[in-house]
């Protein structure tokens, strides 16, 4: 009994963190429609610069201190990255923030990097507050009940601000129609940042005060943030006290998890998760959400065309030329090509069901690294020869796109996107925690090609084929009745269900297509590196997809595999240098703001601007 | 001649509410009914029974016999039923033809396949359609740039892209000038006399009303207060309390002005 | 009061406005008629400033207002109620009102919730409920009272009675003229003819986005070509 009661302390003491990330993040999402991807990262910071100044900062006034000033230097740092990121890109489609907020992460991981250094640091204790206190003969730390009567203080002060005051009217106001606002006279560039600054330092501050518990490390980022947006999706976006709700829920779950089921804690959030959303699609207290009214804004999609004679014979040139590449190029760039022309397919299928069905999904990586773990646990525990093993892995990753699209799509907007990422995460803990049979951290190794496929001239044959063939037949969905349909169900569901269409299911089928087409690079992939670890299924290869997606234009056609080209092979080159995030980071940022619309998007621009292109009201 | 459509005793609540409280009512082939009412008298929530949007807590809804009360909007769909919505709902992304393409694709049941290019499937009938509705020479346009008006035209294309024998049309002229109104009643007039199709329509313009109806309903608080013919509905004092106002304040100007 | 000077407005790169050219004096009720896509709404948003004019002017007491933030027109007493009743549904009618408030202005009535209510009765029974359990009549009205939060000099109402009951329509008018008496300048869009004969001292007609007429109402009247050619009732 003793035993529960301190279980359940430590649960609350935890929850106290989360909470405040959590409700940061849907406080931003709320107002400003951006999904900041990286409010983990300053989670992080908030640990970081609460330890720096502890070290300076004496007594106990000294940790307090520390702990409040973190989190304002960290609200002060959001409102930079608000000012000098998202303020240019407010205007650009919805979602195209999120990327420039990845830029951000990776900017801030290596700056973190260079001030702080690669090793962990433990974070000091709280002055006072050091000792324990027994609750039924159970230690419990003094500090834990500091936090478990902190947080509510701050949950009860921000629902104060967000129901009773005009600020917080305002804050609500413009969650539902922003430009609205402001005709009634509210500058609401300064409302965003103020928010951005309140739901920076609520991170900030959650990172501060773990620090006697945790201390700060360089992977708290993507740690959290998983948990983070669970909380957000079970308790309900922009409800604060299904936030705190969700946290406790979370949190105490988490503490029985290590004492009873070790090899399953990280799973067992996702699959609470799950549960919630079968009855609830909108969280435990969210409300339904109303996405886009008057949200949408940059230019409206244009129709599609299959390419004309012209754009045919380039292509093809281009191909023959790719075709032609190991005769002409050495073994180093014949391997290169064979890993782009892997990422241009699984970024091809995530754009497939991205651009034309409008369905975001947070969590592609999932049907990537399954297809690819599909083929490496058949070599190793069936001696599947390759290819058979090449058939499995879409197989297997479509199966898994079938059961996994059932249950996100009862969910839309961002309620779906976080389900996709929820269940990239089950995947990824499933392969990280169940040692036994997927090798966990170690991963599985020795999963080479057949003889005939052994030589990387072949290889590089046999991925063109599939990946050309798979790109192309991407394409062509798009242009035939099935793409139609799923631009329909997106333009317009009400007409779409009027005029016979079940949307759900179209969606459904799409979903599973692109989760066959990434198995299929899954596949693929794992062949060609010969092993697989569970980082190809972490949450940053899903990010990866989404930003090269958006990187070369979500409105175009061909944006999947020009970004997954540009990206990848930019990333080849940068990778050899130290700090090589913080320059990826700057250019991803670069881009965003420079070409909100894409590579493609932009280029497309360009040319009809110096008349190398017709614009579509010219053509007709 | 037995009903196109048949509602008995249909009503829904919301709570204690009662949006629409026991409404009975026929609609004959070839007629053109219209539903009025003030502004939150019941006519979307009766609306959107009948298109399936919404379950009705009682009573029935018959489509030449089959009673539809309560199935999907894709179904009731499918049994030949058209609608246009209130506010325009169209493909933003496609050309007008292929707007009326997609409905015919649907139609065809042709959505899963992977094989055809789809702006090349129906398109001479989406042409015929749009010349229906006098929008063939913008056949081509890109749907986002379309004046509203022309929007409302193409929805009515794109209703009767599956042969409806009933059409229902939710503030058909809503967001139009004056002079486009008569004139898309009159063609929704027009295509119901060449196709016998039957319409129910709500409607705020009273000079559409009056101009075209063949029969009005006028349903206030959920209950239908008046079923008749234009003139009937027009000089009917309770109406003209609920809904119609006296007209006192428009027509001293006129005739100051006249 | 207010001045439109060559004002040229575009979507992308299609132009919406072509020169529009017109005045509001103090005080007066001044209609701008003109079909759907006319580019009444357009030219609403351009005074605004939630669309950029490409080129021209608005001058506003004398300001050019040309290019400045949304925020900063509306808090120089130019208060913007527009088509499609933009009202917080989540928030509730006193709400509602508490976004609209803005600080007394020299000159202006200052509204207090209580005459924004006698103004609209129907609205004071219903300050507790939420945005989205008001009629479509209560929530135009509410999108009115809202602006009147703000303690506007000049109010600019696009298509007040559309989509609206006549029995509404008719309160509409009254409240118009209402604002009229109180000293307020009104600029609204309409399609229907009756409405802004009703209420309107002038009268400016747009047609594809170029302004075919602009002068008072009387001499519309004797213009009965013009009335026929672009109103069409």
């Amino acid at each position: 009994m003793g035993l529960f009661i301190a279980q359940i302390l430590t649960g609350l003491a935890n929850a106290g963190a989360l909470f405040m990330v959590a409700s940061g993040l849907s406080l931003i999402f709320g107002v400003t429609r951006v999904v900041n991807f990286a409010h983990g990262s300053f989670y992080m910071l908030g640990a970081y610069v609460g330890y720096s100044l502890m070290q300076v900062l004496p007594g106990m006034v000294g940790f307090w201190g520390a702990i409040l000033l973190a989190g304002l230097i960290v609200g002060v740092i959001g409102v930079i990255v608000e000012i000098c990121v998202l303020r240019p890109v407010y205007s650009a489609p919805e979602l195209f923030q999120l990327v420039a907020t990845f830029g951000v992460i990776l900017v801030i991981q290596d700056l973190a990097l260079m001030i702080w250094g690669p090793t962990d640091l433990l974070g000091p204790r709280a002055p006072g507050l050091k000792g324990v206190i027994r609750i039924m003969g159970e230690p419990v730390p003094q500090y834990d009940i500091a936090l478990i009567i902190i947080t509510p203080f701050v949950a009860f002060a921000l629902w104060y601000l967000i129901t009773k005051t005009r600020v917080g009217t305002l804050v609500r106001a413009a969650t539902q129609d922003r430009e609205m606002v402001g005709a009634l006279g509210v500058n609401q560039a300064w409302l965003f940042t103020g928010v951005f600054f309140l739901g920076c330092a609520l991170a900030g501050l959650g990172g501060a005060l773990q620090l006697p518990k945790g201390g700060a490390d360089l992977l708290m980022d993507f740690s959290i943030i998983g948990s983070v947006f669970v909380v957000v999706v079970i308790g309900g976006m922009g409800s604060l006290p299904g936030a705190y709700l969700a946290a406790v829920i979370i949190s105490v779950l988490n503490v029985f998890g290590v004492t009873y089921a070790p090899q399953s804690t990280l799973v067992l959030m996702f699959v609470v998760m799950v549960i919630v959303l079968m009855f609830r699609p909108f969280g435990l207290l969210g409300k339904e959400e109303i996405a886009g009214e008057h949200g949408q804004t940059g230019e409206p999609e244009r129709p599609i065309k299959p390419a004309g004679n012209r754009v045919r014979m380039l292509v093809t040139a281009g191909l023959v030329l790719l075709a032609l590449l190991p005769f002409y190029s050495g073994n180093f760039a014949v391997v290169l090509v064979t890993d782009i022309m892997i990422f241009c397919l699984f970024a091809a299928s995530l754009h497939f069901m991205l651009g034309q069905g409008g369905l975001v999904s947070f969590g592609h990586a999932a049907f990537f690294g399954g297809g690819a773990y599909a083929a490496a646990l058949f070599v190793t525990y069936a001696d599947t020869p390759m290819e058979l093993a090449l058939v499995l892995a879409p197989i297997c990753a479509g199966l898994a796109a079938v059961v996994i699209g059932w249950v996100c799509l009862r969910s839309t907007g961002v309620y779906f996107a976080m389900l996709t990422l929820a269940f990239g995460q089950l995947l990824w803990s499933l392969a990280f925690q169940w040692g036994d049979v997927t090798g966990g951290d170690d991963g599985l190794v020795n999963i080479w090609p057949s003889d005939w496929a052994s030589d990387n001239d072949v290889y590089y044959y046999l991925a063109f084929v599939f990946c050309i063939g798979g790109i192309l037949l991407l394409r062509q969905a798009a242009h035939a009745p099935f793409g139609y349909a799923m631009r329909a169900a997106r333009d317009s569901a009400r007409q779409a269900e009027a005029m016979g269409i079940n949307t759900k299911r179209i969606q459904w089928v799409a979903f599973t297509f692109a989760g066959i087409m990434a198995g299929l690079a899954g596949g693929l992939f794992v062949f060609s590196k010969g092993s697989i670890f569970p980082n190809e299924l972490e949450t940053a290869r899903s990010f990866d997809a989404l930003i090269v997606v958006f990187l070369g234009g979500v409105k175009t056609l061909a944006g999947g595999w020009v970004g997954g080209a540009f990206f990848e092979g930019v990333k080849d080159y940068l990778t050899r240098f130290e700090y090589w995030r913080l320059a990826l980071g700057l250019l991803i940022i670069f881009v965003v703001i420079l070409g909100p619309e894409g590579i493609v998007g932009s280029l497309r621009k360009a040319g009809e601007r110096i008349g190398l292109l017709k614009t579509p009201e010219d053509a007709k | 001649m037995s009903p196109i459509l048949s509602v008995r005793n249909l009503s829904r609540n919301f709570g204690a509410i009662k949006a629409v409280d026991d409404v009975s009512f026929d609609l004959a082939k070839g007629e053109l009914l219209a539903l009025i009412g003030p502004n939150g008298a019941g006519k979307s929530t009766c609306f959107n029974m009948l298109m399936g949007q919404l379950k009705p807590s009682s009573g029935t809804v018959q489509l030449m016999g089959k009673n539809i009360a309560g199935m999907q909007p894709r179904k009731i769909w499918r049994m030949g039923v058209g609608r246009t919505f209130q506010i325009t709902a169209t493909y933003a992304s496609m050309t007008v033809v292929e707007n009326v393409q997609m409905a015919l694709m649907s139609h065809h049941k042709r959505l899963y396949s992977l094989t055809k290019f789809a702006h090349k499937l129906y398109r001479d009938e989406a042409l015929a359609l749009l010349d229906t509705v006098g929008m063939a020479d913008q056949a081509e346009r890109h749907c986002a740039v379309l004046a509203y008006g022309d929007l409302k035209r193409l929805e009515l294309a794109v209703a009767l892209a599956n042969d409806p024998i009933l059409l229902l049309m939710d503030e058909p002229t809503a967001g139009m000038a004056p002079r486009e109104r008569i004139a898309l009643m009159q063609l929704t007039a027009d295509i119901l006399d060449q196709r016998g199709i039957s319409v129910l329509f709500t409607e705020h313009d009273m000079d559409v009303v009056f101009a075209h109806s063949h029969r009005i309903m006028v349903l206030n608080r959920g209950q239908l207060i008046a079923d008749g013919t234009v003139d009937e509905i027009r000089n009917n004092p309770q109406v003209q309390e609920v809904y119609l106002g006296g007209g006192t304040l428009f027509k001293a100007q006129e005739n100051a002005h006249a | 009061m207010l001045e439109v000077n060559g004002v040229n407005s575009f979507y992308g790169k299609a132009q919406v406005l072509n020169d529009l050219n017109f005045d509001v004096a103090s005080g007066t009720v001044v209609a701008l008629l003109g079909r759907n896509g006319a580019g009444k709404t357009t030219t609403m948003k351009s005074i605004m400033q939630l669309v950029r004019p490409r080129k021209g002017k608005i001058i506003y007491q004398g300001q050019d207002i040309t290019g400045w933030p949304s925020h900063k027109v509306a808090r120089n007493g130019l208060g913007y109620v527009p088509e499609e009743r933009r009202i917080f549904t989540q928030l509730t009618v006193l709400e509602n009102l508490e976004v609209g408030r803005q600080p007394p202005r020299d000159g202006c009535t200052t509204w207090t919730e209580d005459m924004v209510f006698d103004l609209f009765p129907n609205l004071a029974e219903r300050r507790h409920n939420r945005g989205k359990a008001l009629s479509g009549g209560e929530q135009q009205m509410l999108t009115i009272a809202r602006t009147l939060m703000g303690n506007p000099a000049f109010i600019l109402l696009d298509e007040p009675s559309e989509g609206i009951a006549p029995v509404i329509v008719e309160q509409m008018a009254r409240v118009i003229l209402q604002l009229k008496d109180e000293g307020l300048t009104v600029l609204l869009s309409e399609q229907n003819l009756h409405f802004a004969q009703a209420v309107a001292d002038a009268v400016v007609i747009i047609e594809h986005g170029t302004q075919k007429f602009a002068g008072s109402l009387a001499s519309l009247q004797s213009q009965p070509e013009i009335r026929d050619q672009y109103l069409s009732v």
